[in-house]
């Protein structure tokens, strides 16, 4: 597979696509950028409010990292479609979002942030790997950005999710955190819709669900028995690859959300629904 | 047209750093040419809006500097995808070279065609980031291009403590990852009981 990547053109900018890898690309570019600008939105509720003064901090300069990357990728989408990259953030209504189902949930407590962050950072430190090497060169430049600064969130959560799991309350509560959000997790790595077309183009280096066989081969030794022991719902197939043992809770990819985003929807597009078009 | 504070410029060779282009030979830069040294000189009187005594090219954000008897063109790279002073940086520069009227077009582009990373802050750099009291960053992690995934990306043991910038001591802790810009790290030194901040290697 890597050397059909490397054997593979790849495309300095959005002229050089045809109209039907435009528009996979387009609807890989929203779903990333979705991701991180919800997460981003969801952290900075932290900020005053955290355990710690050190969190308020983190988590503030998180949320503006996220946001900073899905601004940078809307710009990406904002090059292939004509429009500007704040009207594709904020003109939408929910369905027009295509976060996966993980980031339509409410922060919850501390240690529900921290297991939906550790799930969700592992998860996109799988994905940015990938795209690195996306034959769409603007998408791989950024992501090579991003996964450096990525890499300081994962390591910041790395070390939460071990604290917490020192504790017995810490880890009673992570435990029953991440037991209920593995399902939506998963949707992170559902299938886009017009996945072929981005895997034949390269623009997708890996199909989804091997990226998601990636994802689990890489956390079972942390969460799995052999590790911390924490809910870790999959096991290794007759192949050798992991596959889940749970079934997904999907959707977020065809904007099918639950109903714990609408609040945030509402917060986050209200100053852009009252004044439409207004720039600061 | 504000012609005076060009020819203030010396453009001395000597004011080009080769160590702010680490990334190797530019193949779109005219480097050599005294219109392209006067832009490399100029771009050394352009400051970090947050950090006034570090140029940009110290900073190492310059990518390529192409110059033409139609333009002058830039390439910076963002220490950060979210850091607000990317674009302040940006009109900065534009202006400055704007000021040198070596072209009739000026133009100024931030690009991902290249990662900044924080091993290309410039020796100067470093000094300079020292005298404003912050600790220059440990070596960057490296990032592979290949397919392996590392949930550890920034290793298993941690980085070397950055010394102490006010006093030099290399008794200090990490107080919080994060900082007050996305760019720094909170310390603090337990010889001078100071906080201080470091700059994150990335």
């Amino acid at each position: 597979m890597s050397e059909a990547a490397t054997t593979m053109r790849t495309f300095a900018g959005s002229d050089d696509l045809a109209a039907d890898e435009r528009a996979a690309l387009a609807e890989l570019l929203l779903a990333l950028a979705d991701d991180e600008f919800v997460l981003g939105f969801w952290d900075s509720e932290w900020t005053g409010i955290a355990p710690a003064l050190e969190e308020d901090v983190a988590y503030s300069s998180i949320a503006q990292d996220e946001i900073g990357h899905a601004r940078a990728l809307y710009e990406l989408l904002a090059a292939l479609t004509g429009r500007d990259a704040d009207t594709i953030a904020y003109d939408r209504d929910q369905t027009g979002f295509r976060l996966a189902r993980l980031l339509d949930l409410d922060r919850g407590d501390w240690a529900q942030s921290i297991a939906r962050r550790y799930l969700y950072d592992t998860a996109d430190a799988v994905r940015l790997t990938a795209l690195a090497r996306s034959t769409y060169a603007p998408l791989a430049g950024l992501v090579g950005k991003i996964r450096r600064e990525e890499a300081y969130h994962l390591q910041h959560f790395d070390a939460w999710l071990r604290r917490l799991n020192t504790d017995t309350q810490g880890r009673a509560r992570l435990a029953a955190s991440l037991e209920a959000l593995w399902p939506a997790a998963l949707d992170l790595f559902t299938p886009l819709a017009q996945e072929a077309t981005l895997l034949r183009a390269g623009l997708l280096p890996r199909p989804f669900t091997a990226l998601r066989a990636e994802w689990l081969a890489a956390l079972a030794p942390i969460l799995g028995p052999n590790g911390l022991d924490l809910p870790f719902p999959a096991r290794q197939e007759a192949d050798g690859a992991y596959a889940p043992t749970i079934a997904p809770s999907t959707g977020g990819r065809t904007g099918d959300h639950d109903p714990a985003f609408d609040r945030l929807w509402h917060e986050m597009t209200l100053v852009y629904r009252q004044e439409p078009g207004a720039t600061w | 047209m504000k012609t005076l504070k060009s020819t203030a410029i010396n453009p001395e060779p000597q004011a080009v750093d080769q160590d702010a282009r680490p990334s190797g030979p530019n193949p779109h830069s005219a480097f050599r040419t005294p219109h392209s040294l006067r832009v490399w000189s100029a771009l050394h009187t352009v400051f970090d809006p947050e950090i006034p005594n570090i140029s940009v090219v110290d900073l190492g954000i310059i990518h390529t500097v192409e110059v033409t008897p139609e333009r002058v063109r830039v390439e910076i790279l963002p220490t950060f995808v979210a850091c607000p002073a990317i674009e302040v940086m940006r009109e900065r520069i534009a202006g400055r070279l704007r000021e040198l009227a070596i072209a009739p077009e000026v133009s100024v582009v931030v690009t991902y065609a290249a990662q900044w990373s924080s091993d290309r802050i410039t020796p100067a750099g470093r000094a300079a980031l020292r005298a404003s009291g912050f600790a220059p960053p440990d070596e960057a992690p490296s990032f592979t291009s290949d397919d392996a995934v590392n949930l550890n990306p920034l290793g298993a043991t941690r980085p070397a403590l950055p010394a102490c910038p006010y006093c030099g001591s290399k008794n200090t802790m990490q107080e919080n990852r994060f900082g007050p810009t996305l760019c720094r790290s909170i310390y603090y030194c337990h010889n001078c009981r100071q906080p201080f901040e470091a700059f994150k290697a990335v």
